[in-house]
């Protein structure tokens, strides 16, 4: 066992370098980078596969390991780095893994949660192999994660209600849902409801041209209920499976515009008792602690059935999903993990752990 | 739910001390103890784990072998040299933009998705509007749908010009334009919005670099959002090392989060933090405040003011008394000798009136009161009789002669401290009349605590 993980360790480890060549070559294209990086974690998981017996290749994972090649490689890089350079299982490991967690935004008492459990369970199983930690921590974090969650379109008719505090990234990644939906086979109607900033309205009209899909508006400034109990009814009349509600970004903290989301909330439940609910809180995974009170303090308002966890494309490691899983009960939906349309993929935390510890 | 566990954080430093009540100086162990709280207070403040540990390591420097002040518990005395290698840290207030000698002043605001740019660029533009200047905004960001329109329309609320070509047209070639344009029409500030991007992304961050070298830019500005995590050293180490910014712009910090973010920016790239965005609407764009930023991300203001209070010999009563006086303009002489011995106590007065938000320093000229000619003014006040002291108006002439002679000082000083006097009357009504102006609560005046 800790053999094949010495090896695999040090395989991830020679890749990493290889990549940074690449990267430091500065003729090439981001395509082309992102082509050799393609195909160096292809190869890694090909030669992973072949060593690894048992695990079949999915393509769930295949399509999640290009979003999360980032994440994986900086905590698992770093893990991977405190767990062989170090010999025993002694308190500076544990405060090695305490950074890794603290540094990808986990939360200090989510943290110390995972990290006691983690010691408990070393002391109990008498283990002496650093590297038989990091199996544990895996499992630490993956039952916190939990099992799998059901799919959005799989249930029709269905209204989506998207809410974040601002520049969270909400109206892309309708944009990004709505083309999901409608690749699947879904009518598809957006209820332009952020009626507040300035240009949401054109924002969301140039995603439903991108992608194909109707945008029912009213003027800037108006009521966001009004727009959401005739996005409804038109949804009613052209037979739509699936309406997405756009919502002004509010910070959680201000009480009239969470109000104002309730209101949206009573209106979507009055007006079409029969469609199956969704409420999708968009984070941004650059955002730090302050995640928890976002997630708190919307699910007060409305209930949230699940997270969409954008901007992991940059170096942020979105840990704070693993604290709020933990404190809130709220499981994660969707990653985004670019700009472009089909950059939002399907989150399934046993894939999301998986990726995050293996190489 | 959170918030409880922070504000726990003052409590729990000062049980973990207790037992050092009375010892006179920390030690080490007590210290370390302490700063094993304090730790955990600013990662769950989201200040960067290096920064912590960084400032972890300077804290136990200055704490170990500390006295402990007669009128501190040890605990206090740890938060305030805590709150003190903060408030250092973080800075002064500068909250100015530098212009240009040769306009029109070129500012670029930089930062990442969703941070806040185009906004900002709103507010910033109608901030400088009020102080007389005739900004362009110019819409720099061709790739995020509807970008353009949206600083259009911001530029419409907020009553500025807005400069765009379109989205097919390459921003530095835009920019570039727009300085032309501004030359051409007059605008003494030219404010680029650019297209949020990543960090990691060469491509797009050169683009930046080639606007920079294009238009060369007063002020580089970063737009970062408060709420960010341990991510934001990154952010900004990279935009820092890449554009070489001049400042900082914080935004959404009138959410909850406790902004840890703000120590991490400036710890990182030294740069000062110059406004903090405090609302939706276009005028809540604020001059930072770094120490109330250090109180913040600490979480235990109120502590905070008790230790202030604690070591301030100032009596509250006194306070409130003198404060009743200079409302019905009774400010006397001997309320005039109180304060000259709390601004010995204090530090130079203008020091601190500088650090008082719209305090124009130019105002103070003159009133400076260095400590020798302090123990003068207190000789000639004493000099005074009762009813002098307390109806300054009667003193004429001759009543002038006798104070000089009697405090052994000419008539030119007793007449120039009835100068001072008259001076400090009126400045106490300024204030008392700006008080009334602040924001119940949000801000106390240094003299009136």
């Amino acid at each position: 066992m800790a053999g094949l993980f010495k090896k695999l360790f040090n395989k991830g480890q020679e890749n990493e370098q290889e990549e940074i060549q690449a990267e430091e070559t500065e003729q090439l294209t981001d395509e082309e980078i992102e082509a050799i990086l393609v195909e160096e974690m292809d190869q890694a998981v090909e030669e992973e596969e072949q060593e690894v017996k048992g695990e079949s290749p999915d393509s769930f994972f295949s399509r999640l390991k290009d979003g999360l090649t980032k994440t994986r490689k900086s905590i698992t890089g770093k893990l991977n780095g405190v767990l062989t350079s170090f010999k025993s299982v002694d308190e500076e490991l544990f405060e090695e893994l305490e950074e890794i967690l603290i540094t990808s935004d986990v939360g200090v008492s989510t943290t110390m949660k995972i990290l006691d459990n983690l010691r408990n369970r070393v002391k109990e199983q008498n283990i002496k192999d650093p590297s038989e930690v990091k199996e544990l921590l895996k499992q630490e974090i993956l039952a916190i994660m939990g099992e799998d969650i059901e799919r959005l379109e799989d249930q029709t008719p269905a209204v989506i209600l998207v809410i974040g505090v601002n520049g969270v990234g909400k109206t892309t990644s309708i944009g990004k849902i709505a083309a999901k939906l409608k690749a699947s086979g879904k009518k598809v109607i957006i209820a332009a409801a952020d009626t507040f900033r300035a240009a949401a309205i054109d924002q969301l009209e140039i995603w439903g041209k991108r992608t194909g899909v109707d945008v029912i508006k009213h003027q800037e400034g108006s009521d966001p209920a009004a727009v959401i109990f005739d996005a409804i009814n038109s949804a009613k009349s052209r037979k739509a499976d699936v309406i997405i509600c756009d919502t002004a970004g509010r910070l959680h903290n201000k009480k009239n515009l969470m109000e104002e989301l309730k209101k949206i909330y009573r209106v979507i439940e009055r007006e079409y008792p029969e469609a199956h609910k969704e409420t999708l809180l968009v984070l941004d995974a650059t955002t730090g602690q302050n995640a928890i009170s976002q997630a708190a303090l919307f699910k007060e308002a409305v209930d949230i059935s699940g997270l969409v966890l954008t901007k992991l494309d940059g170096t942020a490691k979105g840990g704070i999903i693993i604290a709020i899983k933990s404190e809130l009960d709220i499981p994660v939906k969707y990653i985004g993990v670019g700009e472009k349309v089909d950059d939002l993929q399907d989150f399934s935390s046993i894939d999301f752990v998986n990726a995050l510890f293996e190489e | 739910m959170r918030h409880l566990a922070f504000e726990g954080l003052a409590e729990k430093l000062q049980s973990t001390l207790k037992k050092l009540r009375g010892a006179g100086k920390l030690n080490e162990k007590d210290v370390k103890d302490a700063m094993r709280e304090v730790k955990m207070a600013l990662l769950e403040a989201d200040v960067s784990f290096k920064v912590v540990k960084d400032f972890i390591t300077k804290v136990t420097e200055r704490a170990v072998g500390h006295e402990v002040l007669d009128s501190l518990t040890p605990g206090q005395q740890v938060i305030k040299i805590v709150n003190e290698q903060m408030t250092e840290l973080m800075g002064s207030t500068n909250s100015k933009i530098i212009f240009s000698s040769k306009p029109p002043t070129v500012l670029m605001m930089v930062g990442l998705q969703g941070a806040g740019k185009t906004t900002t660029c709103g507010k910033l533009g109608l901030l400088l509007k009020k102080q007389g200047k005739n900004p362009l905004l110019v819409a720099g960001d061709v790739y995020r749908p509807a970008a353009i329109k949206q600083l259009q329309v911001v530029g419409d609320q907020v009553g500025i010009e807005v400069f765009t070509m379109g989205d097919k047209v390459s921003p530095v070639d835009i920019s570039k334009a727009a300085v032309a344009h501004a030359i051409k029409s007059g605008n003494d500030v030219v404010i680029i919005d650019t297209a949020g991007r990543l960090h990691i992304n060469e491509e797009l961050m050169e683009e930046l670099a080639d606007i920079k070298e294009n238009v060369r830019p007063t002020e580089i500005l970063l737009v970062v959002d408060s709420m960010t995590g341990q991510d934001a050293v990154n952010v900004a180490e990279s935009f820092n090392e890449k554009l070489g910014i001049d400042g900082v712009i914080l935004t959404k910090l009138d959410g909850d989060t406790r902004g840890g973010a703000a120590l991490s920016v400036k710890a990182i790239t030294g740069k000062p933090i110059k406004f903090a965005g405090m609302g939706e609407k276009m005028n809540e764009l604020e001059p930072f405040h770094p120490d109330r930023m250090a109180s913040r991300i600490l979480g235990m203001g109120d502590v905070l003011s008790l230790i202030e209070k604690a070591q301030t010999a100032f009596d509250e009563k006194k306070a409130i008394e003198l404060e009743r006086k200079i409302r019905t303009q009774q400010f006397t002489f001997d309320d005039f000798l109180d304060q000259l011995q709390e601004m010995k106590k204090m530090g130079p007065l203008s020091s601190i009136l500088e650090m008082m938000p719209g305090m124009n320093a130019s105002k103070l000229k003159g009133m400076e009161v260095d400590d020798r000619e302090l123990v003068k003014v207190e000789a000639i006040i004493r000099s005074m009789t009762k009813k002098e002291r307390q109806n300054p108006d009667i003193i004429n002439g001759s009543r002038r002669k006798r104070i000089a002679s009697g405090s052994g000082t000419s008539i030119q000083d007793v007449n120039r401290v009835m100068k001072n006097y008259e001076q400090s009357k009126k400045m106490m009504k300024q204030f008392a009349g700006m008080e009334k102006d602040m924001k119940k609560g949000k801000m106390k005046m240094p003299f009136f605590r």
